[in-house]
């Protein structure tokens, strides 16, 4: 099963919501992918949309960096409507 | 450096920030987390095979496709769990090479046989019951994708155990030959259910490591007592006998008091002399090898597919 790639399995659980990670599994090729996804993932109607992505395709942030990924974020309390001061009698703001 | 590398992780452990696949880990906490993990893995799958025995023979429809989901979903908790298992590094092909060669162990509550119906409304009851206690802690494990795995687990546990409770009832309510045999069953399943648990706290070295990793949130004792204190209200409404002489309520505790369990059995069950543990590792192999083709198919189809589709985009 080793040759077998690694999938990550996305559920959107109902309309109108966004699709979840909710695992992985190992599998020949995506149509098996898909069908054993569906088996082993939404048994109960847990989803009602599947997205498979083989997991060496998804690119991602290296967590020793991730402080200085995301520093520049840090500092910009402005971006919050709560660094805004106003009177406590403003309504509906 | 690994100093104060091990010192930033324990201090995230101690403000329950969960660890996630590819953070920094000490080795001893990524090992310890295989271990246990691959553990679990596999008693799902091997706990399949006892519970299996009775699917062609369950007595209605009604408790074949119950029994047939379920043992579909403890399939499904041995996928997620390896799933989890592997974001440590490990193949899936090694942790299936452990069990097979008996170098990693599995739950030893799968090596007693089910020999009557009554069984598997007893595994139901007491074996998915002790499960659910030591799972619920663990969806607060501090390793974020064996909380995941957990939490989805828990879920789907609880439809195992009514199951299981409802077969028993209704043997309860049933002639003398089935009351007999509701009590047989309990009678051979009570103590290697409270075995589940593992050695006492006094013997369990390893214990006091994972509660500081919040790997484990509650000792072996601790979710034994919660155990017991569940079960003796709820045989009373099946009116069976738990088989301990000892079961008494301590009022000054607060608990249920209950009689000394026989480790020496259970030492001799994980050392492989149980009463089916070469049968199930038998099994294993077995349905390894015979659906080997099956995966050497899949495999030949999927290259097939990928070379045509190549073709097509040349
Ligand atoms: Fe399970
Ligand atoms: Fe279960």
């Amino acid at each position: 099963m080793n040759d077998w790639p690694l999938w990550e399995v996305f559920i959107r659980s109902k309309a109108g919501l966004h699709h979840r990670h909710v695992g992985s599994l190992h599998a020949s090729d995506e149509a098996m992918a898909l069908e054993n996804a569906r088996d082993v993932y939404c048994r109960r109607m847990e989803g009602v949309s599947i997205w498979i992505v083989k997991s060496e395709e998804i690119v991602a942030n290296n967590p020793e960096n991730s402080e200085a990924l995301f520093d520049p974020a840090e500092n910009k309390i402005y971006r919050h409507p709560t660094f805004y001061d106003l009177p406590d009698n403003l309504k509906h703001m | 450096m690994e100093n104060s590398m091990a010192d930033k992780f324990q201090q995230k452990i101690d403000d329950d920030i969960r660890i996630e696949p590819r953070d920094w880990m000490p080795e001893a906490y990524r090992k310890t987390l295989i271990r246990q993990i691959s553990q679990h893995a596999h008693s799902e799958i091997v706990g399949m095979l006892p519970e299996g025995n009775w699917i062609t023979r369950a007595p209605n429809l009604r408790r074949k496709v119950a029994l047939l989901a379920k043992v579909q979903d403890e399939a499904g908790h041995g996928l997620y769990l390896y799933s989890a298992c592997e974001t440590l590094g490990v193949s899936r092909d090694e942790l299936i090479n452990q069990l097979h060669t008996g170098k990693a162990k599995y739950s030893s509550i799968f090596n007693y046989p089910t020999i009557t119906w009554a069984d598997i409304g007893t595994i139901g009851w007491l074996v998915d019951g002790a499960a659910i206690m030591n799972q619920v802690p663990l969806c607060r494990c501090s390793y974020g994708p064996y909380a995941r795995a957990m939490v989805k687990v828990c879920k789907e546990e609880s439809f195992h155990q009514r199951q299981g409770f409802e077969i028993l009832l209704t043997l309860s309510k049933g002639t003398e030959a089935q009351r007999q045999m509701l009590q047989d069953s309990v009678n051979r399943w009570w103590w290697p259910s409270m075995m589940m648990f593992g050695p006492n706290d006094a013997d369990s070295p390893h214990s006091a490591q994972s509660m500081a990793w919040k790997i484990k949130r509650f000792s072996n004792d601790e979710l034994r007592q919660r155990f017991v204190d569940m079960c003796v209200d709820q045989a009373k409404i099946l009116n069976v006998t738990l088989p301990d002489p000892d079961l008494k309520w301590n009022e000054e505790r607060g608990h249920y008091d209950y009689g000394p369990i026989d480790w020496d059995e259970f030492w001799n069950v994980v050392k492989g002399n149980g009463p089916c543990n070469r049968d199930r590792i038998e099994t294993r192999v077995n349905a390894y090898e015979k659906g080997a083709w099956v995966r050497e198919a899949a495999s030949a189809y999927a290259e097939k597919q990928a070379s045509k589709k190549a073709i097509q985009v040349a």
